[in-house]
């Protein structure tokens, strides 16, 4: 039977199929919480980053196992995982109304937001042309492409050094350029990227155009790095950063943050009665935005709100 | 049964060049997270678009099908190629959902 479009109205919809909602996933279910999990990318970003070990009893696992882990812990205790994108959510007649692509419908009492955070573009001319052609905002998935090659990393966070360091062991040369003084990653991993004879840490420069008609030739940099402003690449990879997936946040009210952050509680309880939000969308956990904290939030999310169905 | 096939270097010529309908060719890998999470969504197209257009996946890891990913240049994973008459008419490169991506492709099918 086709799980939407039926009068059901499920006690919990969560939205979002990351660490934040497949952990809620999972203590709700432990609660004894019926609900649906609905999202597009099973496991969330992190099935695209290089390698997992900051995450407590997981020394090293791949991004892809480790989110797949996720999907079938949560799956493991029978709660329905629908693997659609949501395109709109609305409050009707007290419930949450929560449309997927392609027009099908859920409804919940309860509404967790655990949509997370999407990857920035650099907003440079010709950058969307060359996806595929050079641009990549996945090393894991591209790099392979890239091997005995010259390829840039733009970004200073931990994404950027993980992808360095990926794919310091696979091109020929490295190239990450950060616009800051310093670069805000781990010392971990700046100890390996700077003990990695092929990357070059380029600091205080911005990319500021690509050059290359049908693939990617080179990056244009708004200081000279040895001697020139234009470095020759094959790859370039951006790791700047995300924003909060949380248009449909704005659509029901709920408070943010200027940076577009779900304002949320220590309970994870958000402006608007019935909802809630957790992981990388909200403005908690001192916004440190880890795995770590992201299936916390979840945790917590789950317990307040199988307390406010008690009630 | 799964109506989404394998091609290889050797059959890529009859089965995608050659076809009488289009094509759409699934470039990836199996180290690849995204690949594989577009893995169900092209099991519901090839059924939903059956006979529109078939779908068919190559595995770039593949050391002998390299100089196939060479020469449609591909560069990023998932890229889906869309074959007509032998020739792309039109590529996606990355994730996309099921209704998303079928909306996509109607419009050039």
């Amino acid at each position: 039977m086709d799980i939407f479009n039926t009068e059901k109205i499920y006690p919990l919809a969560i939205v979002g199929t990351g660490p934040a909602g497949l952990s809620a996933s999972i203590y709700a279910s432990r609660y004894g919480v019926e609900h649906i999990v609905i999202g597009h990318l099973p496991g969330g970003q992190i099935s695209e980053t290089h390698e997992i070990d900051n995450y407590p009893g997981v020394e090293s696992m791949g991004g892809f196992a480790f989110s797949q882990s996720l999907v079938a812990h949560a799956a493991k205790y029978g709660a329905p995982i629908e693997n659609k994108m949501v395109t709109h959510i609305a409050k009707e007649d007290g419930a949450f109304v929560i449309t997927v692509d392609g027009g099908g419908v859920i409804r919940s009492r309860m509404l967790l937001l655990a949509t997370g955070t999407k990857r920035r573009i650099l907003g440079l001319d010709r950058e969307s042309e060359l996806l595929g052609h050079g641009v990549s905002y996945c090393a894991t998935c591209d790099g392979f492409f890239f091997r005995n090659r010259t390829v840039t990393v733009i970004g200073g966070n931990n994404s950027a050094a993980s992808a360095a360091v990926f794919l310091s062991g696979i091109a020929a040369k490295v190239r990450l350029v950060y616009r800051g003084a310093a670069v805000r990653f781990e010392e971990c991993q700046h100890k390996i990227l700077r003990e990695h004879p092929n990357v070059d840490i380029i600091l205080g420069a911005n990319v500021v155009s690509l050059v290359g008609q049908d693939k990617l030739e080179a990056v244009v940099l708004d200081v000279p790095f040895e001697g020139s402003d234009t470095l020759p690449t094959d790859g370039l990879f951006i790791e700047i950063g995300s924003d909060p997936n949380t248009d449909f946040a704005r659509d029901l009210g709920v408070g943010m943050d200027e940076g577009g952050f779900i304002k949320v509680g220590a309970d994870m309880a958000t402006n608007v009665p019935g909802i809630y939000a957790a992981g990388d969308i909200t403005d908690g956990s001192d916004k440190f935005r880890q795995v770590v904290t992201a299936a916390a939030e979840g945790a917590i999310a789950a317990r307040t709100i199988h307390a406010a169905l008690a009630k | 049964m799964s109506q989404v096939f394998n091609v290889t270097d050797a059959t890529f010529e009859a089965e995608v060049i050659k076809s009488d309908i289009p094509v759409l060719v699934d470039f990836w890998a199996p180290w690849c997270g995204p690949c594989r999470m577009m893995a169900p969504v092209l099991e519901e197209l090839a059924t939903s678009l059956s006979g529109k257009v078939k779908i068919a996946k190559l595995d770039v890891d593949v050391p002998a099908h390299q100089a196939l990913a060479m020469q449609y240049r591909i560069q990023s994973i998932p890229a889906l190629k869309l074959f007509k008459d032998g020739v792309v008419v039109k590529e996606f490169v990355g994730f996309r959902p099921k209704e998303a991506f079928e909306s996509e492709l109607a419009d050039v099918l």
